[in-house]
């Protein structure tokens, strides 16, 4: 009854992702990072509701290597997953079904959640310097 | 007339009809969090540099406190609703399921009541 030569439906490790179903996993990979990182938003305001000293430390830590590192992932993660949220609301108020729609809008998506992560850095660090 | 199989209808075991309510809290959390986001990161960005009583001022003004409360209740609401998806869609064992969305709720929860007890207590000043 079994033959090795039926025909398989593509599975995910031989199958080259289009660009749209990229994105729609690293949406849910994001969402998930994004819970987990919500951890350093608590951190950071019970650091603030600490006091002085608990607070330079927790900004000493941010401003290290390792904390821009951790911040700069969090802010694309951020960002990517807003702007691909509001691509997913659209999606529910039934636009931007065809093929050449979406291919468009994904890269409009990361676009934006490329110059949003690039504009919140240089906030960063041009407001930063007078202060 | 049903729709529903009579292997259904002997189970009993329809939809529980809480789907809507979930995907809709989805959607209105996912609209105010919009501008909130965008608000709070530039925010924080800004004050990234600035010394403790600058940003203690600024987190804790009125509004901001508000808006701040705001974000972490939508923000953890959203969370815990994506997360249980995501358990639902890949935890195939109803006990390890039902054991993950309920921590990752609890723990949700535990720590939205923390940030914003935080947030409470820097507009109050205590």
């Amino acid at each position: 009854m079994s033959s090795n030569n039926r025909p398989l439906s593509p599975h995910l490790d031989i199958y080259k992702l289009p660009l749209s179903a990229l994105l729609s996993i690293v949406h849910r990979g994001t969402g998930a990072f994004l819970t987990f990182g919500s951890i350093v938003l608590v951190w950071w305001l019970m650091a603030l509701a600490g006091g002085e000293e608990a607070f330079m430390s927790a900004q000493s830590f941010m401003g290290s290597f390792i904390g821009r590192l951790i911040l700069f992932g969090w802010s694309f993660a951020l960002f990517f997953h807003l702007a691909n949220g509001i691509r997913h609301l659209f999606w529910d108020a039934g636009y931007g079904f065809e093929k050449d729609e979406v291919e468009k809008s994904s890269f409009i998506v990361l676009g934006t959640a490329g110059l949003l992560t690039l504009f919140v850095w240089v906030a960063a660090f041009s407001f930063g310097v007078g202060a | 007339m049903s729709l529903r199989t009579p292997l259904g209808e002997a189970k009993g075991l329809g939809s529980a009809k809480e789907g809507l309510h979930h995907w809709w809290a989805q959607r209105v959390t996912a609209v105010a969090l919009i501008p909130l986001t965008i608000w709070f990161a530039f925010k924080v960005a800004v004050l990234s540099l600035s010394d403790y009583q600058t940003v203690l001022e600024s987190i804790g003004s009125p509004w901001s406190a508000a808006l701040i409360v705001s974000l972490i209740v939508a923000a953890f609401y959203h969370a815990a609703l994506g997360m249980q998806v995501i358990y639902e869609d890949y935890i195939g064992n109803k006990a390890a399921r039902i054991v993950s969305i309920m921590g990752t709720n609890l723990l949700l929860f535990l720590l939205a009541t923390a940030a914003i007890i935080a947030v409470v207590r820097i507009a109050l000043g205590g």
